[in-house]
């Protein structure tokens, strides 16, 4: 490890364990360490914005002639007017523009996506002659339970309220089993940042030595 | 060929007709609702337990003279978990403005915070108190997941809100702010419907709203004829999925797979 790594390493374990301190209490080591993580992000934010979205969206095809991408340039440039008072009403047109065409594009997808190809993935087989066919009925009970949690025209009482009892119960299982598999998830990249830690610390002690 | 085919041609993919019908199919069952709403007929929604503990929260930061924490999420406005978090977080503002709570929302994204703004002052408004509306408390934090993490737990360490909402789209983050916020004995309210983070919010916080039920909480809060519509449309939806799910299982167990095969999406 040379003179460069030594230091811009010795900045980011130096930056880690200070947000590691929050396990004691709030302290200034953390204070510092999020008020440079907020605002290092906000100015590399502004800059990959600039890079990314504004040169190579509307610039780079303004220069090409293609006018139509004037459009977007001026609901961009209306929501600016939130700056004043008086002209702030010009900017909810760009907002509804988004919100609208972010719901027309989100809405088929989610259909698609979490309705109809889950709906067609429990259209299954069942009986009880095979082990498989015992568990697709737990699979089939499990969603229509689930399904009849998420029923809101109708009080969860009596044997509607069994049913969706039941439908919680579901959901708690797959909560409980998604846990335990992020829970390792995270596990995993905390032993990489102290196996980094641990790997910086040999590193300075040889570089000094 | 001729103009009209190679319109449909272009236009349609003929392959994903399915999701069409149902797409058509779901938005009469909305529009009919919608319909019966603005008429005037009463449409009845179960009350949400997550609903209750809202109010709670709120009594409780009135009690204690502490602010209320409201997380929107890290998604954009074109999300739809951030719009009915945004309809909350108006009657929600409506609340806090009515017993003199303030009401302190750390943004994510640029876009979210003008319609944060508008639907904070909109719930002054209402409550009559348009005076005490305080743009400084709806507050840009950044756009990158953790630094934006970091700021908001700075802010329930610092200024040790009574309560912490949390509603909309919630990834990485869910766990490490709802434990900060439970290390503060703050009350907890969280809904997302992201199910991969639902687990965390169900330990770590006191009440959860789940799934669905966050736009449930939406429509049932605003009492609007469009999202009560949209709520009771989905609900007949979701009788027709039953149904047609039972039918489909019985079908496949008999080996006749077409009724099946046509949910098929490629």
């Amino acid at each position: 490890m040379n003179t460069h790594d030594i230091i811009f390493n010795g900045i980011a374990a130096f930056l880690s364990i200070s947000i590691y301190t929050f396990l004691y209490k709030d302290n200034p080591l953390y204070k510092f360490a999020e008020h440079l993580v907020v605002g290092v992000s906000a100015g590399y934010f502004a800059v990959i914005l600039y890079y990314n979205g504004f040169i190579p969206k509307l610039i780079e095809p303004l220069r090409q002639g293609k006018f139509e991408y004037i459009i977007p340039a001026i609901l961009g440039i209306m929501i600016w007017t939130r700056f004043s008072r008086k002209w702030s009403w010009i900017s909810r047109y760009s907002i509804a523009f988004y919100i609208g065409s972010g719901a027309g594009i989100a809405i088929p997808l989610y259909l698609q996506n979490y309705v109809i190809r889950q709906l067609h993935a429990t259209m299954i087989p069942v009986g009880f002659s095979t082990w498989q066919l015992f568990s697709n009925i737990l699979i089939v009970v499990g969603v229509l339970s689930a399904l009849f949690y998420f029923y809101f025209s109708k009080e969860h009482t009596g044997a509607f309220g069994g049913v969706a009892k039941l439908g919680i119960w579901t959901l708690m299982i797959g909560f409980g089993a998604g846990f335990g598999l992020t829970v390792m998830g995270r596990v995993s990249l905390l032993s990489e940042r102290v196996v980094f830690l641990r790997d910086y610390l040999a590193e300075l002690i040889n570089y000094i030595f | 060929m001729s103009p009209i085919c190679l319109f449909l041609f272009l236009w349609f993919d003929f392959n994903r007709i399915n999701v069409l019908i149902i797409l058509v199919i779901f938005f009469l069952f909305v529009l009919y609702f919608i319909n019966q709403a603005k008429k005037g007929k009463s449409l009845f929604v179960r009350r949400i337990a997550g609903l209750d503990a809202i109010e709670e929260a709120v009594g409780r930061a009135t009690e204690m003279g502490k602010p209320i924490l409201y997380i929107s999420g890290i998604e954009d406005m074109d999300n739809l978990q951030t719009v009915a978090s945004m309809i909350i977080l108006g009657n929600v503002a409506q609340m806090t403005a009515t017993y003199d709570v303030p009401l302190l929302v750390p943004i994510c994204r640029p876009f979210v915070v003008p319609v944060a703004e508008e639907a904070v002052k909109q719930g002054y408004s209402k409550a009559g108190r348009p005076d005490a509306y305080d743009k400084n408390n709806i507050r840009y934090i950044s756009d990158e997941q953790f630094a934006y993490t970091a700021g908001v737990n700075g802010i329930m360490l610092r200024d040790r809100p009574a309560a912490n909402l949390m509603f909309g789209s919630f990834f990485a983050e869910s766990l490490i702010m709802a434990e900060t916020g439970f290390s503060t004995g703050a009350i907890q309210v969280a809904g997302t419907a992201n199910i991969h983070q639902l687990p965390f919010f169900v330990v770590a916080c006191d009440y959860t709203v789940i799934g669905e039920e966050l736009f449930a909480t939406s429509a049932y809060l605003s009492k609007e004829p469009k999202l009560l519509g949209s709520l009771k449309g989905s609900d007949l939806a979701k009788f027709l999925i039953m149904i047609i799910l039972i039918l489909g299982a019985l079908l496949e167990t008999f080996g006749i797979t077409k009724f099946s095969s046509w949910f098929f999406v490629r």
